[in-house]
């Protein structure tokens, strides 16, 4: 009976029922997206960066692998040196450059040791870097701009030709020829970011990266295979502080939206709430009937909004395949939903008070 | 022995000494009662009438526990009503007094059964379905086949038959019935009311009724009249 009431009452109101779910739920999409931006970011970066296919990363001193994403300070000798080592059978540069607006790079790369390391690009249209203004993007890029090849495309203040557009997951999104870019970042000619070595057996990895460490002091070196341990939202302070500050407000914006649709929906229930006490109810029934109501609307707006973050999701990778990529983090589920359930609780206990302690007369005259 | 036993026995179920009652709504107060002095007998009917705003609806409200008294003594069902906090009002509401409001005061998004069930449900009986006894009602109220309808989808007078098996579905001590055909056309008013004397009468149960017609209230076995928050023998001639 007591769920039947609850229940009862939920149906009864559809369209506030709805509204209330509606409110809830936007919060619990907006946490669900964000955090499935920054997750999806990172993982997709680091899906890319394993599609290159090397087993180790090479960078130059006092370098972090997320803190930088432009220059290439690292002279282009060290490429030859590197592919002389020990165990090591392929190695390319790049250097990477941040376009404005998103945190798109260019990547300049050599098209000979690329794919000696990385095997052949797969084609969707056009051919690889031939000339200096040729740029190979892509698929999700080539969707994103809305571009062919044979279009023009304007990046880093220059127009470039489309020349080829690939299957995405190899490192970048857009590549163009790593002297053109060196020439036009104002590096010395052959300079790159970062440089990847493959070795004749993986399991070599750690030895390697101890011989390097002894042979360039200073110079840090990443597993590939641990590339998921560096890729996380929490190596970047700034970032993370970032992201923090965004869902501190969302709770806190869901909190109070929750709690003032829920203070709402007890107030429209005046009247009735004077009926049941009426009938005998005591102050911990009705407010138990309440509480049971709110966490009802609760789980139905926190599925709501999960259900809203795959259609953001969708939305995403209609209009930004590239340079938004949205994970769905199911472990961030229960968390959102807690931040609802806890703000439904909270916002219907307060008016369930008044409600409760308010004299049954003056209830049953409430129109 | 028997002789206290008998006295416990027609011991009044409602017994009020000196009660007042005063609200205070902002800067006025309203003296609503004035010092009331009444008895009743289990398995009466009484009838109560006087002009608007005497105090009629306050003195229910004070014997079926909605709102405490200011001061003076009131016994409703052995328990002083005066004496006993929130809770204690409550367990009155929900054991031993059933109202009947003029507007009827159905919960609007269940059923004329789950209404009933509710409150059977509310004062911890089973509330799983009727029992003979109580079918017998229903189909002495004549609602047994109007029963999964909303309040929305009944008359009035089928709403306020609703509302009296529901006033009844919990074996009340005493029924409280204010105004109960106030909000109903005359051939409704009479059928309301002949049920009130045929419940009196076949289960005894006790009834009080606010009219404000005095035909209505000769349905009762006796009429009390009040005026300017007091009992008063007779209606002032106008
Ligand atoms: N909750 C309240 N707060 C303040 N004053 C009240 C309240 N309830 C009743 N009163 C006042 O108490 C007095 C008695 O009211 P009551 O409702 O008992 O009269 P009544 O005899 O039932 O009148 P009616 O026939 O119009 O229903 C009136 O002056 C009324 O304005
Ligand atoms: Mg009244």
């Amino acid at each position: 009976m007591r769920y039947k009431l609850v229940w009862e009452n939920i149906r009864f109101r559809p369209v506030r029922t709805l509204l209330s779910m509606l409110l809830i739920a936007v919060p619990v999409m907006l946490i669900l997206t964000l955090v499935g931006l920054s997750n999806g970011f990172f993982e997709d970066s680091e899906r890319r960066a394993q599609g290159i296919g090397a087993d180790i990363l090479f960078r130059p001193p006092g370098t972090s692998i997320l803190g930088s994403f432009s220059g290439a300070p690292l002279p282009g000798k060290f490429i030859a040196v590197l592919a002389q080592q020990p165990h090591v059978v392929a190695t390319t540069g790049v250097a990477m450059q941040l376009i404005g607006g998103t945190w798109e790079s260019v990547t300049g790369i050599d098209p000979q040791s690329f794919t000696r390391l990385s095997g052949p690009f797969v084609f969707l249209s056009g051919h690889g870097l031939e000339r200096p203004d040729d740029m190979m993007l892509d698929q999700d890029y080539a969707r994103q701009r809305n571009v062919r090849v044979g279009d023009k495309i304007k990046v880093l203040n220059r127009e470039w030709d489309v020349a080829g557009i690939v299957e995405p997951g190899k490192l970048a999104h857009l590549f163009v020829l790593l002297s053109v870019l060196d020439d036009l970042i104002g590096a010395p000619p052959g300079n790159v970011s970062q440089i990847y070595i493959k070795l004749d057996n993986p399991n070599n990895t750690k030895l390697v990266m101890e011989q390097l460490k002894t042979r360039f002091p200073g110079y840090p070196t990443y597993d590939m295979k641990e590339l998921a341990s560096y890729y996380q939202v929490s190596n970047v302070p700034l970032l993370k502080g970032f992201i923090d500050a965004v869902l501190g407000m969302g709770v806190v914006f869901g909190f109070f939206v929750v709690a003032l649709s829920m203070y709402m929906a007890v107030l429209q229930r005046t009247r009735e709430i004077g009926i049941m006490k009426s009938l005998g109810a005591s102050n911990g029934f009705v407010i138990g009937l309440i509480l049971l109501e709110a966490l009802g609307l609760g789980l139905g707006g926190t599925l709501l909004g999960i259900a809203f973050s795959f259609g953001t999701r969708w939305i995403m990778h209609i209009l930004m395949p590239a340079s938004l990529p949205q994970a769905i983090v199911f472990s961030w589920w229960p968390i959102a939903g807690a931040v609802a359930m806890v703000a439904a609780i909270l916002g219907a206990v307060y008016p369930g008070m008044i409600a409760v302690r308010q004299d049954p007369i003056e209830a049953l005259a409430y129109e | 022995m028997s002789s206290l036993a008998k006295a416990v026995t027609n011991a009044p179920i409602i017994r009020v000494r000196g009660l007042r009652k005063i609200y205070h709504t902002g800067k006025v107060d309203v003296e609503a009662l004035r010092g009331v002095d009444l008895d009743v007998p289990a398995g009466e009917f009484l009838s109560i009438v006087g002009p608007s705003g005497s105090g009629k609806s306050t003195l229910f409200h004070i014997i079926g526990g909605l709102t405490p008294p200011t001061s003076g003594e009131v016994i409703v069902a052995g328990r002083n009503v005066s004496a006993v906090g929130d809770a204690g009002r409550t367990e009155l509401r929900r054991k031993y007094v059933s109202f009947v409001f003029q507007k009827f005061n159905l919960l609007p998004n269940l059923s004329a059964r789950d209404n009933i069930l509710t409150a059977l449900f509310i004062s911890g009986l089973s509330s799983d379905r009727f029992d003979p006894a109580f079918r017998e009602i229903i189909d002495l109220l004549g609602i047994s086949n109007r029963l999964d309808h909303k309040p929305s989808e009944l008359s009035g007078g089928e709403q306020q038959r609703v509302a009296i098996a529901r006033a009844l579905a919990t074996k009340p001590t005493i029924l409280l019935a204010d105004e109960p055909t106030g909000n109903l056309d005359s051939a409704n008013s009479l059928a309301v009311l002949e049920i009130l004397r045929g419940l009196n009468e076949r289960l005894k149960q006790t009834i009080l009724m606010i009219t404000h017609n005095i035909d209505a209230a000769a349905f009762g076995h006796r009429t009390m009249h009040m005026r300017d928050g007091r009992i008063v023998e007779e209606p002032q001639a106008e």
